[in-house]
């Protein structure tokens, strides 16, 4: 029997990493994630081989244990196969949030059973229990709150005064809990105070964080998760928990990396600087916004030869890629040269941009990075920003004091005319002015971008009728 | 884990050391379009958490370990479950687009 198992689980390990390793090119990634999705199938199906090793006091309790675990596996399986299925592609980011925010709550899970079932354990043993856990929880709350920001529940980033000294000393609380637990074990009480610090300090972290950070914080919770759930893979015994959960963390921590350095902040930076703190130093953008209609802008348009289109977040929110998708085709008929413009953290993600636009069908060929197209934009006609404000903000090569200072952005401001398409007035989730949105050759089309879209698109059709 | 393979000391270590270079060269070179994906997909993989949660589920004893093994199992089974059809989803969608075999060169 024990010779099944650990054939289940190498073979898990195996498919797990090569799905992995299938999922990191476009043209293999779909079967890499059915292979990670077998070996998942394997090791869910063989661990109720584990029923054969229970032995002892826990033998007794084992048939309402199996019930338990049979409804808890249905119930969690169908819910999120649900709610999967049916949440807009726009949500996906939060989506991965949540189901991250569980696996980290899992995870805490088995450590605090480990914790109540085995505390005599050894010392190096119940550390690592420990940390998992603690991991375990931060991942947990920190994925809620990302989740709770992007399904814009929490509209406001919270800053309260004496936050970073609040942080300190539910930190220190969490840590002297810590400390003190394997020694008091099993005083659930002290369990209890551990977990809720963790689970608070998570929270705590991440509520000042504003939405344009969110993607590195989901990523960050995500490689935590993995990290916690290496270390209870080990607590366990468990080789596939381990690897997966390492490889997890591994992946993850880097990715994580990667998405700092595009927006060209250390991380420690967007965990712990408060956007807006730095905003007393900012320079202040003078002028005057200047509104105009979507038939006039969509006139230019019409006559310009070269555009490049600049999506944002505002495309996700208003639905909006299939018209600007029919946009673009629509001036390619009348004979313009139309690309797509996709800065690595537009959106709520990297590469939130190029799903969106993959789903309305947009071909590679006509999405352009950050590095390529940046050269493009002074012999550009017009160039048309949807939904995006930071990623397009000059004061990131221009402004020492502003908060964006030095990270790489698309140089918009230098094409002859540019469209900005915004729902109102407001500033960009990182809280600060955009002196594009003042420029000479910047004018405003407020509006939702779908319906914004819409009406250009009726424009040029009445245009083009009209030669 | 009662006469499953066991990890001590250096062994594990190694382990987690390995895994995590595994973990690194996986993602070290992959185009940005792919990063999403791969957020989730890796969230879909540490899914596995699930059987831990079982394997601790089946063996407590009391009350207070029962409910928290449900709630572990419920999680884990939804990160595992969720993770999946997110993935496969955001997968699906490049399809429409006729990936072509010179993609990922031209968005690095």
């Amino acid at each position: 029997m024990d010779l099944l198992l650990q054939s289940c689980d190498l073979i898990t390990a195996f498919l797990l990493i090569y799905g992995l390793k299938r999922m990191s090119s476009p043209v293999t990634a779909s079967s890499g994630i059915v292979l990670a999705g077998i070996g998942m199938m394997v090791v869910t199906l063989a661990s109720f081989l584990y029923v054969f090793g229970v032995s002892g006091e826990a033998r007794t309790h084992l048939p309402v244990n199996l019930l338990l675990g049979g409804l808890a596996l249905i119930l969690g399986v169908g819910w999120s196969w649900w709610r999967g299925h049916r949440v807009p592609l726009t949500a996906m980011p939060q989506m991965v949030a949540l189901y991250n925010g569980m696996g980290g709550a899992a995870a805490g899970a088995i450590s605090a059973m480990e914790l109540l079932a085995h505390p005599d354990a050894s010392n190096v043993r119940l550390a690592i229990t420990i940390a998992g856990g603690f991991i375990g929880s931060f991942s947990f709350s920190g994925s809620l709150i990302a989740w709770a920001k992007l399904e814009g529940k929490l509209p406001k980033p919270w800053r309260p005064r004496f936050l970073q000294l609040g942080n300190g000393l539910v930190l220190l609380l969490a840590v002297a809990s810590a400390t003190a637990l394997p020694a008091l074990l099993p005083n659930e009480n002290l369990l209890a105070l551990f977990f809720l610090c963790s689970f608070a300090f998570g929270a705590l972290i991440t509520l000042p964080i504003g939405g344009a950070d969110m993607p590195v914080v989901i990523s960050l919770c995500n490689a935590c998760t993995g990290i916690a759930v290496g270390f209870e893979g080990y607590v366990l015994h468990h080789p596939a928990l381990m690897i997966a959960g390492t490889v997890v963390g591994a992946a993850g921590s880097l990715l994580t990396l990667l998405m700092a350095r595009a927006m060209n902040r250390s991380l420690g930076n967007i965990l712990f600087s408060n956007f807006g703190e730095t905003g007393q130093e900012e320079a202040q953008v003078t002028g005057q916004l200047k509104p105009i209609s979507a038939e006039d802008a969509a006139a230019t348009l019409c006559y310009a030869r070269k555009m490049i289109f600049v999506p944002g977040y505002g495309l996700a929110a208003a639905h909006a890629q299939r018209k600007l998708y029919e946009l673009a085709k629509r001036l390619q008929e009348e004979g313009a040269d139309v690309k797509f413009a996709i800065h690595p953290v537009a959106g709520r993600m990297p590469g939130h941009m190029d799903v969106l636009l993959a789903e309305a069908g947009v071909p590679y060929e006509m999405i352009v990075g950050l590095d390529e197209i940046n050269g493009e934009f002074p012999t550009t006609d017009v160039a048309l920003v949807v939904g995006a404000n930071d990623i397009v903000n000059p004061a990131a090569r221009t402004d020492k004091g502003s908060p964006i200072y030095g990270m790489p952005i698309l140089d918009v401001d230098k094409a002859h005319q540019v469209y900005v398409i915004k729902r109102g007035q407001g500033k960009g989730y990182a809280g600060i002015e955009n002196a594009l949105f003042t420029a000479d050759n910047c004018r405003m089309v407020y509006g939702d971008a779908q319906e914004v879209l819409g009406q250009m698109l009726l424009s040029i059709k009445e245009l083009v009728g009209q030669r | 884990m009662d006469g499953q393979t066991t990890l001590t000391g250096f062994l594990a270590i190694y382990l987690f050391l390995l895994a995590a270079f595994t973990g690194y060269e996986v993602i070290s070179r992959v185009p940005a379009i792919l990063h999403t994906p791969l957020m989730s997909g890796s969230n879909f993989i540490h899914g596995i958490v699930v059987v831990g949660a079982l394997y601790a589920l089946l063996h407590a004893t009391t009350m207070v370990e029962q409910v928290i093994g449900f709630l572990g199992v419920l999680f884990g089974a939804a990160n595992a479950a969720g993770g999946y059809v997110v993935t496969v989803r955001m997968l699906r969608m490049f399809h429409s687009g006729k990936p072509s075999k010179t993609a990922p060169e031209l968005r690095r």
